[in-house]
């Protein structure tokens, strides 16, 4: 081996702890790009290649029901595809046990081979045999949550009567990737599940034999979608067409969409920042080590190495310390995305869904690294080989230093000499000292964004759950009911109170502008359910006209005071006006309220209700389900403690990932900068705080002096991390705006003293580290030696 | 090896038998051999001695930045040996200034503030006004070490050495980096340092010509010392040729 490179061996095993840091920063940058970005393309792939694979359709078009001979006029439609049709009704499940009654998605399927659209993929057992009136294929999640295999029997009410059917298989489909039941917000896999069978049992016993009451179709790639749609609902609507929608507004499909659209921040944005922070502390940390060694660097000169042999020395240093971390953050990152893929798994049906590193995504990140590392050390070693040789043999002169500008304006005379020397070492230097502050601001940052999400998902899961959804039951009526029922309600086990409402699909027209929703028709004066905006307040229910959500708004382009046209899509589709009484932020969904009265007369039908709130006795709850199981107009039964806990629940796995994550990489960085920060100056300096300690300062004062600036780095690094954390929070919240979900954008003081702390704690950690160091300074060698 | 006791004078610091053994690798280096010293009080001592003769770890041991291998060593009644670290310091900081071949001074603090930086932690110290005036360099005392050539960054090193009012004073070389009129400047300050606060001074040197300068030159050869003269007067710094 060169002499030259056993140099090289040996000063990296010296320096071990710096390498190891810088190895680690980047590392984290690299892992973050792995991990997700390497998710979020996986996951879009996974997405494309399920929806082709399954025919999934362009537009659905659900109606009351029509003769499957009119398909042949929606094939004629200019713009379709292939379509496809099916029978589709909700039904009470008989699962033998107290808790929530649970629902049932019947779908059916082709008596004989597949479904033309919109096909399932069978995960266990087999496909419904032709000619077994009796068999089921459940879906997966719901066989997984109530321990369902291919072979058991489950019961169902279908029409009020009681039926086993045989379980031959579990199947997936992109349509309930995300199975919602009626009435929620979020997936409840142990009460909502999804039942394929036979035309042949679902047709007769929902009295839909050669009907159909749910149609969809493909579009072909020049097809102009709103007029396809526009095309079915006229062919439909003699025979209750209930409003055909895009693609768009599949819930399914918009769910999985928006969670691709966040997982977007997450999987583009947040890891170009860190590799852009990685990059950054590389350039930083790379120049100033490389910095010190600049006696060495002239004296290698003098001894006859060129400037070229000189300078690929020192670059070595910054090549091993990538390599090393860009080893350990592919190797993380693919085990993290596993990990992370493994959280989708759970969350989507995604068959084809797995974690897979393109090689142009780790060689980008590699290639930034690299280039971060390399741009540091060349001008770090461009000052050096610039340097004469004869340099090197002198007595380093002393840096040159002035009285800074705290100083001029008087504020010296406050400091003592320790806080002079402090203060003059940062001002001599602003721009690198700027930079070391940027660099734990940035760690700062990236802890707010990260406590950040708890605040804001913790004040949207209050909102929601604690202020709006205060029933303890909501109750779906298999079809509407006259408002009376309320007091036949009022009379089950433990009831204490009833209120009722009544949603209507409508599409919402402003202009040429509109927007199909549910109007949701509430008691004036209702205290289960009521009407809260993002502040939490409530807003009173008016006695006529619509209060919407603001992104609603925003999408038809209307403000209060506006009057829509509004279209109902159900009963008589009475086509009438309405104006806009009342805008609300809120977070969840695109909603649209009115008194229940003024929808009735809206709707001109008697005073019916689609289902109500209840509150209840805890004790009695029990009884109250068994009892609820036996009442057949009752289809759906959806309690918001439940709801709670399994948005948690799915929460919970998410964001612990995320946060892990963040809260790792936040302290690798501030590790990184202050650690090296502390340990360069150490090096620069070592004469200086030798000669003091030589004068008789004690081990803690000189360290004070040294670790004295890493403080003033770290504590203007707080606010300035705030004030970046506040900015990207916001940047995050406004890119996250979805039909199904906002994000409040709310930064709690904890938030703001929680990240600070960890940073604090980071820094005197590598304080600790570094003043060990200090303590084991040979004080005459540091002083002989002259630089 | 001589060893002349003088009744009329104080003993300052007194070490018996010193020896010190260092490890290089697995070579064995006896870098002081059984050394006696007595430093009196008021007096100006030069040790005299090539490289490597042991008197930068004499120096080093008897201003408590290492710690012999045996023997002992006495500033006034108290052992150094046997000084905790804490200790150790204390003693640096309270009893001894030091002054080096390359100055160390604090490059981020002006002259003033380099001396102040010894008194803020000295009991009873003179104003760094005081001591840079008995260096001469009362016009300078506002500007940084950059800002000063090395013959006055060597003064600020004696000032800021002197201004805690030492019991002794230790200089390691203090001329090695100056040329020579530079360097007599220093001598001339340390020596006139030493008449007017009476403090007791070891210098280092390699030059025999500045051996004249003191009261007593002590001459060392490989660990020990070989040869103690005590000047009948000193010779005056001017006079000295190198």
């Amino acid at each position: 081996m060169l002499a030259i490179n056993k140099k090289l061996v040996r000063e990296l095993w010296h320096l071990k702890g710096q390498v190891a840091s810088i190895a680690l920063v980047v590392a984290s940058g690299i892992m973050s790009v792995v991990t997700m970005r390497g998710s979020y393309d996986s996951l879009v792939s996974a997405q494309q290649q399920y929806y082709s694979e399954s025919r999934f359709a362009d537009v659905w078009a659900p109606l009351v029901r029509a003769p499957l001979a009119l398909v042949s006029k929606l094939e004629a439609i200019p713009g379709v595809d292939a379509v496809d049709t099916r029978v589709t009704f909700l039904a009470t499940l008989d699962l033998d046990d107290s808790g929530i009654p649970a629902q049932g998605r019947f779908v059916s399927l082709p008596e004989i081979g597949h479904p033309k659209l919109n096909d399932i993929v069978v995960r266990e057992g087999r496909y419904i045999a032709v000619g077994a009136p009796d068999e089921v294929i459940i879906s997966e999640n719901f066989a997984l949550a109530r321990n369902f295999v291919p072979g058991d029997r489950i019961k169902v009410i279908i029409n009020g009567r009681s039926r086993e059917l045989d379980i031959v298989g579990t199947a997936i489909s992109p349509e309930h990737s995300y199975a919602v039941p009626p009435g929620s917000l979020y997936p409840e896999d142990d009460r909502y599940g999804i039942l394929w069978a036979s035309r042949e049992i679902l047709g007769p016993a929902f009295d839909m034999d050669g009907a159909f009451n749910e149609a969809f179709v493909t579009l072909t790639p020049d097809a102009n979608p709103a007029a396809v749609i526009d095309a079915i609902d006229t062919i439909l609507d003699p025979y209750g067409g209930l409003g055909a929608y895009p693609r768009e507004d599949q819930v399914s499909h918009l769910i999985l969409q928006s969670e691709l659209d966040s997982n977007r921040v997450t999987g583009a944005i947040i890891p170009l920042i860190f590799l852009g922070v990685a990059v950054f502390l590389l350039y930083l940390v790379l120049g100033r080590l490389i910095s010190t060694q600049r006696g060495e660097i002239a004296i290698m000169k003098a001894f006859g190495y060129s400037d070229r042999e000189v300078g690929a020395h020192f670059l070595m240093f910054a090549v091993v310390a990538v390599l090393l971390g860009g080893v350990i953050g592919t190797i993380g990152g693919l085990f993290l995305g596993d990990a992370y893929i493994g959280v989708y798994d759970q969350y989507f049906d995604l068959p084809g869904l797995e974690y897979q590193l393109t090689p142009s995504l780790l060689f980008f990140a590699f290639s930034a690294c690299v280039l971060g590392a390399i741009g540091g050390a060349v001008a770090a070693v461009r000052r050096a080989v610039l340097l004469p040789p004869a340099e090197a043999m002198r007595p380093e002169m002393p840096a040159t230093f002035k009285p800074g500008p705290m100083e001029q304006i008087g504020l010296g005379y406050l400091l003592g000499a320790t806080g002079r020397m402090i203060l003059r070492n940062l001002e001599r230097k602003p721009v690198q000292s700027f930079f070391s502050s940027l660099g734990v601001a940035l760690s700062v940052a990236i802890l707010t964004i990260g406590f950040f999400m708890f605040d804001s998902i913790n004040y949207m899961v209050d909102l929601q759950f604690r202020q709006i959804q205060r029933e303890d039951v909501t109750l779906t009526f298999r079809e509407i009911l006259p408002d009376r029922v309320r007091y036949d309600l009022n009379h089950l086990q433990g009831v204490n109170r009833v209120e009722t409402y009544r949603v209507l699909p409508a599409r919402l027209r402003f202009g040429h502008l509109e927007k199909e929703v549910v109007i949701q028709g509430m008691e004036p004066f209702g205290r289960l359910r009521r009407i809260v905006n993002s502040k939490g307040y409530e807003i009173p229910v008016p006695s006529s006209g619509l209060v919407i959500s603001s992104l609603l708004a925003q999408r038809l382009k209307v403000t209060s005071g506006d009057e829509v046209i509004v279209e109902i899509l159900e009963g008589k589709r009475n086509k009438t006006q309405a104006v806009i009484t009342g805008v609300i932020e809120d977070f969840l969904g695109l909603s649209a309220y009115m008194s229940i009265d003024a929808l009735w007369s809206l709707s001109g039908e008697p005073n019916v209700v689609s289902g109500a709130y209840l509150a209840i006795d805890g004790q009695r709850v029990d009884d109250l389900y068994a009892e609820l199981k036996e009442v057949p107009a009752v289809t759906g039964v959806a309690s918001p403690a439940t709801m709670l806990e399994s948005f948690e629940e799915q929460l919970a796995r998410g964001i612990l990932i995320g946060a892990g994550f963040l809260l790792g990489f936040a302290c690798v960085i501030a590790v990184g900068v202050i650690y090296n920060a502390a340990r360069i100056s150490l090096s620069e300096r070592g004469r200086e705080l030798a000669s003091l300690r030589v004068m008789g300062f004690q081990r803690r004062e000189v360290a004070i002096l040294l670790l004295g600036e890493q403080a003033v780095i770290t504590l203007f690094a707080i606010p300035l991390g705030w004030l970046i954390g506040y900015g990207l929070c916001y940047v995050i919240t406004a890119s996250l705006q979805t039909d199904i979900y906002r994000i409040p954008f709310i930064v709690e003081p904890r938030t703001y003293i929680l990240s600070a702390m960890l940073i604090v704690i980071a820094a005197v950690a590598s304080g600790l580290v570094v003043r060990r160091r200090l303590d084991g300074f040979a004080l005459v060698e540091v002083l002989k030696t002259r630089e | 090896m001589v060893n002349q006791m003088l009744p009329d004078k104080e003993v300052i610091l007194s070490a018996r038998k010193l020896c010190k053994v260092y490890l290089m690798g697995e070579v064995t280096v006896n870098a002081l051999k059984n050394v006696d010293l007595d430093l009196y009080k008021g007096d100006l001592t030069v040790l005299l001695g090539a490289s490597g003769s042991g008197k930068s770890t004499l120096l080093n041991i008897i201003g408590g930045l290492d710690v012999a291998s045996s023997g002992s060593v006495f500033y006034l009644d108290q052992d150094l040996s046997k000084l905790t670290d804490r200790e150790l310091t204390n003693y640096r900081r309270l009893n001894v200034g030091f002054v080096f071949q390359f100055y160390n001074l604090i490059s981020s603090l002006t002259a003033r503030e380099n001396v102040a930086l010894v008194t803020d932690i000295s009991i009873d110290p003179m104003t760094p006004e005081e001591a840079l005036e008995l260096v001469g360099l009362q016009g300078r005392m506002d500007h940084f070490p950059s800002q000063l050539s090395g013959g006055e960054q060597q003064r600020v090193a004696i000032a800021r050495a002197i201004a805690k009012r030492p019991k002794i004073l230790l200089c390691d070389e203090p001329t090695g980096a100056l040329d020579v009129k530079t360097g007599k400047l220093v001598l001339s300050v340390l020596d006139q340092v030493n008449r007017q606060t009476e403090t007791t001074t070891a210098i280092i040197t390699h030059n025999v010509a500045i051996g004249g300068m003191g009261d007593v030159v002590i001459r060392m050869s490989s660990g020990e010392v070989v040869e103690r003269i005590e000047n009948e007067t000193r010779t005056n710094v001017e006079e000295i040729e190198w």
